[in-house]
């Protein structure tokens, strides 16, 4: 299997590109008019638990869990019949 | 597939496709009524497998109404009064792909009636789990539902499983389906973490060829990825060869 650094050979370049995407895009949303809707605090919670993921948790796991609908019971009818990518009632909980 | 065109089945037979399983799903619009499926269903068991054959790939397919249109449980009952008609179909493996697509309660009965009906006739289970915030709670659900039923867990796959669901699926006695997207969802990479961290057992891969951005090479492209990573050449023949095999020779109709 690859060692750390050959992960690192194969993957950092892409993975450096992608993180400057994303910081592009939180200045994007920053810079421009109007209001952010729930997405941007479930957005900014998932980058705090990649970076502090929960003991037994991986980071990708943590991503996930943190947009994720956390709720047990099913719902008596869709309001909608797409996805968002993140849990309004999550984050207004 | 029922949504590309003969020049992508002409694209995998090039790169070694031997044979495709597409499941029962939606087809880009809600259908008028239940004979919309019936047409539907002859295109999935006569005309697919007809074009498949041009290139040597055998074409097998699932059968259900998608949880995308079973939310009204009359017309979803109405469809699956149609499946008996087809179930022996010489290229049709079993019910799929069934399950939840906004969690609600009417999905749900309707998923619990297409697994009774897969027992009825005992045929393995193809299942869709919810994409994106849904996938979690969707997947605590099926996996309810399922022990509920009492279903023989080797003769059910679970697809797009990722990180956070394929170890759900998994510690259960489930097989666990990965689908590949080149954009929003599974990537190839990611998939390969998944397997490096939950095991080649039980877990296929699957190229998603729906009707958003896809690519039916996905999966060739990912076993490329995996010789990157330095798996040998019997790891990826296991994963993206024998595993489906093996689930899939649990079919009365799959032979290759
Ligand atoms: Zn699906």
């Amino acid at each position: 299997m690859p060692t750390k650094k050959e992960i690192q050979d194969l993957y950092f370049m892409d993975s450096r590109f992608k993180l400057l995407e994303i910081a592009s895009f939180l200045d994007r949303v920053d810079r421009h008019d109007g209001q952010a809707d729930f997405r941007h605090p479930a957005f900014m919670k998932a980058l705090e638990a990649m970076q502090n993921p929960p003991t037994g948790t991986s980071r990708a796991q943590a991503v996930h869990l943190a947009f994720s609908d956390h709720s047990t019971e099913p719902a008596e009818a869709a309001d909608i019949q797409f996805a968002y990518g993140a849990c309004q009632k999550e984050v207004e909980a | 597939m029922v949504s590309r065109t003969t020049a992508d089945y002409e694209t995998i037979a090039q790169v070694g496709c031997e044979a495709l399983c597409e499941p029962a799903f939606w087809a880009g619009y809600d259908r008028a009524s239940a004979q919309g499926f019936y047409d539907y269903y002859r295109q999935l068991t006569e005309y697919e497998p007809a074009r498949a054959a041009k290139f040597g790939i055998k074409h097998f397919c699932w059968l259900c109404i998608n949880p995308k249109e079973a939310e009204d449980p009359v017309f979803a009952r109405e469809v699956m009064a149609l499946i008996p008609d087809f179930i022996d179909k010489p290229n049709v493996l079993g019910i799929g792909e069934i399950g939840l697509n906004k969690n609600t309660k009417n999905e749900l009965a309707i998923f619990e009636e297409h697994v009774e009906l897969a027992q009825k006739f005992d045929r393995p289970i193809l299942i869709h789990t919810p994409h994106l915030e849904d996938k979690l709670k969707g997947t605590r659900l099926i996996l309810d539902a399922l022990k509920n039923a009492n279903v023989d867990r080797g003769r059910v796959i679970i697809d797009h499983v990722e990180e956070h669901t394929a170890p759900l699926v998994l510690d259960e006695g489930f097989w666990a389906g990965m689908t590949l997207y080149p954009e929003s969802k599974c990537s190839p990479a990611r998939a390969i973490d998944i397997l490096e961290t939950f095991g080649m057992e039980n877990i296929w891969m699957n190229s998603a060829c729906d009707w958003g951005i896809s690519d039916p090479l996905a999966v060739i492209k990912c076993a490329l990825e995996m010789k990157k990573r330095s798996h040998s050449a019997e790891t990826v023949e296991k994963v993206i060869f024998e595993n489906p095999k093996t689930f899939l020779s649990q079919c009365p109709n799959f032979s290759l």
